[in-house]
């Protein structure tokens, strides 16, 4: 058998369920977002849904949070982890308990991390007990709205929670191969640590977090159940704003729930050209 | 090494360790408290009074959550299986092969760990009415074996490009079958790839929400369904358990294989879909 051959063999499997599920998904919901079906008799494509979606002010208020929640997570989350590496790769009382918690926590879905959320941060949760029980507020509604609020603040809060540690675990494991040398002979050259930390180390784990980072971006961008949970009703992230005119009992609405996902794809699209160009390397050794 | 660190900035570390290690572990107390209190009013701290009413619930015949905990279950293990079989072949090909249009076929393989659920669900979901597949078992583990698959098969890549085919060689001169030279050189050498790819595979479906929720249309409810609706519908203490219950295998999984879970692997890239 020529290699050739055996190559296609091997690939085909996972290359057929790749490319019916996702890249057929992708296919038909792009279809369907031009309201162009030849097998239920739409043969005639147009640009209705799209109009009705660009023209609609919710779709850009939701635009608008969705970016916000996934920029800011990711910028936060990334800043932390790379403290939390820094932290977790000096020995210290307590470091294997961090490096357990940060491993358990990779584990717990999202969606229990948004229940959490929910419970500690709610107008009756454990903070606006705790500020009950200090004398701060005397009732519920004198706690600051951080769910169901326009800022988002309690699913950035929750995407913190799981990220920390996911961006953390890859810059720690990129600090460990690195080793301290390079600080050291910046060091002893004269560098502060100040100076040792962002020209020698943050040039060198840059790529590991901007990979990562795609990762977290992609993820917060696109995910359904968190702002399901912690998001306000107006406006409501992209991804439940879709589910939602999909759903609706307004069959007409389905095109514009596809022309959302079809743009929600392709502002992962240009992510994936980011993350193909610095990372494939990195996964390939 | 830099010197010897002064008093204050090793208490920083200590001090920031501390907040580190309450923040990780904050969300799940009262969720963990929530499944052991017999109602838990403002402004109360703690709950007046302690039940073990949504264990008994949670885990009674009638409630249905041990049912979708099975249902969970097999979904996962079948989504992990079927990830495996096509892995390996796949795995074996990018890692141990060079060849024309490999980049456009890694960049195929790594689309779906970026491109969100919900923007590809909606097409299969159209497509799924015509084929009978919506609102069943077997259509939900086909769409988790979307996000499932690319993890399995950058594990097994990078397991493959460090085998040395030479062996098989060898069996089969020995007069071994290419069955049992499978059976008896390649999958111990692949074996620690399965484990780690197989036990990501079944976390990254475990999780899964929303494609199990447009696909099963309400009728295949897993665990995380029914979680979520036990925490919009107020029943802080039912899903207080059926959390607690949820995040077991996760743990069971960290236990068995921490030192597998470094960083170092590609494939930690899976657990951003958790």
């Amino acid at each position: 058998m020529s290699d050739r051959l055996k190559i296609a063999l091997l690939l085909a499997p996972a290359l057929s369920i790749i490319g019916i599920l996702f890249f057929g998904g992708l296919l038909i919901g792009f279809m369907r977002s031009f309201n162009y079906m030849p097998v239920i008799g739409l043969v005639d494509p147009d640009l209705s849904a799209y109009v009705a979606v660009f023209t609609s002010k919710e779709f850009y208020l939701s635009f608008l949070l969705t970016f916000h929640i996934a920029f800011t997570s990711t910028v936060i989350s990334s800043i932390l982890a790379i403290g939390a590496a820094l932290l977790l790769r000096r020995t210290f009382i307590g470091r294997s308990l961090i490096n357990f918690l940060f491993q358990l926590n990779l584990t717990v879905p999202h969606l229990v991390g948004a229940i959490g959320m929910l419970y500690l941060f709610s107008q009756s949760g454990s903070f606006a007990r705790l500020g009950a029980e200090w004398n701060l507020i005397s009732k519920p509604s004198d706690f600051p709205a951080m769910v169901f609020d326009p800022y988002a603040i309690g699913i950035i809060l929750q995407y913190i929670w799981k990220e920390v540690p996911f961006i953390g675990v890859i810059v720690l494991a990129n600090m460990q191969s690195l080793g301290e040398d390079y600080e050291s002979v910046a060091r002893s050259l004269g560098a502060s640590k100040w100076q040792a930390f962002i020209h020698v180390l943050m040039p060198l784990i840059f790529p590991g977090v901007l990979s990562a980072s795609v990762i977290v971006f992609a993820f917060t961008f696109g995910a359904y159940e968190i702002p399901a949970i912690l998001g306000a009703s107006f406006p409501k992230a992209l991804p439940v704003l879709a589910y939602q005119k999909y759903t609706d009992v307004d069959l007409a609405a389905r095109p514009e729930a596809m022309a959302m996902a079809i743009t929600i794809a392709l502002l992962s699209a240009l992510m994936i050209y980011f993350y193909v160009r610095y990372t494939r390397r990195r996964i390939r050794s | 090494m830099v010197g010897k660190e002064s008093f204050s900035v090793r208490s920083f570390r200590v001090v920031t360790g501390v907040m580190l290690i309450t923040w990780l572990v904050l969300p799940l107390i009262p969720l963990a408290i929530w499944s052991f209190a017999k109602g838990w009013f403002f402004p109360d701290l703690l709950p007046k009074r302690w039940s073990m009413q949504a264990w008994d619930y949670a885990l009674s015949d009638t409630s249905g959550v041990l049912d979708s905990l099975w249902l969970t279950i097999g979904i996962s293990l079948t989504a992990t299986v079927l990830s495996i079989l096509v892995g390996i072949p796949a795995g074996r090909a990018l890692g141990m092969y060079k060849f024309k249009g490999k980049e456009l076929v890694e960049l195929m393989i790594l689309a779906p760990t970026i491109v969100p659920g919900i923007a590809v669900v909606l097409g299969i979901h159209s497509v799924f009415i015509s084929m009978g597949l919506n609102n069943t078992v077997s259509g939900v583990i086909l769409v988790h074996l979307i996000p499932t698959l690319p993890y399995m098969i950058l594990v097994m890549s990078g397991i493959f490009a460090n085998y040395d085919p030479s062996f098989e060689d060898q069996a089969r001169s020995l007069g071994a079958s290419p069955l049992k030279t499978f059976w008896y050189v390649t999958l111990p050498a692949i074996m620690p790839g399965i484990i780690v790819g197989g036990l990501f595979a079944f976390l990254v479906s475990w999780s899964q929400y929303i494609l199990t929720l447009l696909i099963g249309g309400g009728r295949v409810v897993t665990l995380p369904l029914l979680l979520f609706n036990f925490a919009t519908s107020g029943r802080n203490d039912i899903t207080g358990a059926i959390g607690m219950i949820y995040i077991l295998p996760g743990i069971i999984i960290l236990l068995l294989t921490a030192k597998h879970l470094s960083g170092r692997s590609g494939a930690v890239g899976g657990f951003g879909q958790i």
